[in-house]
């Protein structure tokens, strides 16, 4: 599958925009993402290895928190997820 | 300093767009490339505030529409160089909510002061820092061009 990585995580992805990775699940993506360049798992994960509550994960147009298997939810070859840091704020 | 380059046409596009929805605070995202000292933005996407419980004082993109607008960049060959937003009667400074909120390292977040429903200053802040941890707003250069 094909992982989309925004642009203020490339500098640890060895300046790539995207990864192409062999995963059976959401979280086996991850994984292999994080195998492929280690200094991204800090930026992703928290020391308890949770994803960071600002990173969005999108499964094509889906939100991974809110499909019924969340990480382990299965994907193909096909399938893209985009790694979205949440931006909002205020005065 | 780092130094955010983008046309008087963009310029003028994001500042018009704070005083259309004022007085709610307006976002969106700039397109670009990146280049030597700073981001070169050559589109401004107008996005949709989803803090309608206080658009007065908050902004939010929805993060399926900053997928979209992500997936339209890349088909151009663009970069997400950064945000921008409104403060409405409020300065053009970056405040506590903005940093807290604030987690696209290397990105430009613009702030447009919208005084009395006219856009007023417009000031750049560049995200630095190598993390999270480590994050800090620094003041940036606006270069207009043609």
């Amino acid at each position: 599958m094909t992982i989309n990585i925004p642009t203020p995580l490339r500098v640890y992805a060895a300046g790539s925009g995207c990864a192409t990775v062999e995963a059976g699940t959401v979280a086996d993506a991850l994984k292999a993402l994080t195998d492929m360049h280690p200094e991204l798992r800090k930026h992703l994960f928290t020391p308890e290895g949770k994803v960071r509550s600002f990173v969005n994960l999108y499964l094509n147009d889906e939100d991974v928190r809110y499909l019924p298997a969340k990480e382990e939810t299965v994907v193909t070859d096909e399938d893209t997820l985009s790694i979205i840091p949440s931006i909002a704020g205020g005065d | 300093m780092s130094i955010l380059r983008l046309t008087q046409a963009i310029y003028d596009q994001i500042r018009a767009h704070g005083e259309q929805t004022y007085p709610h605070e307006c976002c969106g995202a700039l397109l670009g490339h990146s280049m030597q000292g700073g981001w070169h933005v050559v589109a401004a996407i107008p996005a949709g505030n989803t803090r309608t419980d206080s658009a007065h004082n908050r902004y939010q993109i929805a993060p399926l529409e900053l997928v979209k607008i992500e997936r339209e960049a890349r088909s151009q060959g663009l970069d997400i160089a950064g945000f921008y937003h409104s403060h409405p009667d409020h300065p053009a400074q970056w405040s506590q909510t903005d940093f807290a909120e604030a987690h696209w390292l290397g990105c430009s977040y613009v702030i447009t002061e919208v005084a009395n429903g006219k856009a007023a200053v417009t000031n750049s802040f560049h995200l630095a820092g190598a993390s999270e941890e480590e994050k800090r707003f620094e003041q940036e250069t606006i270069v207009l061009e043609e």
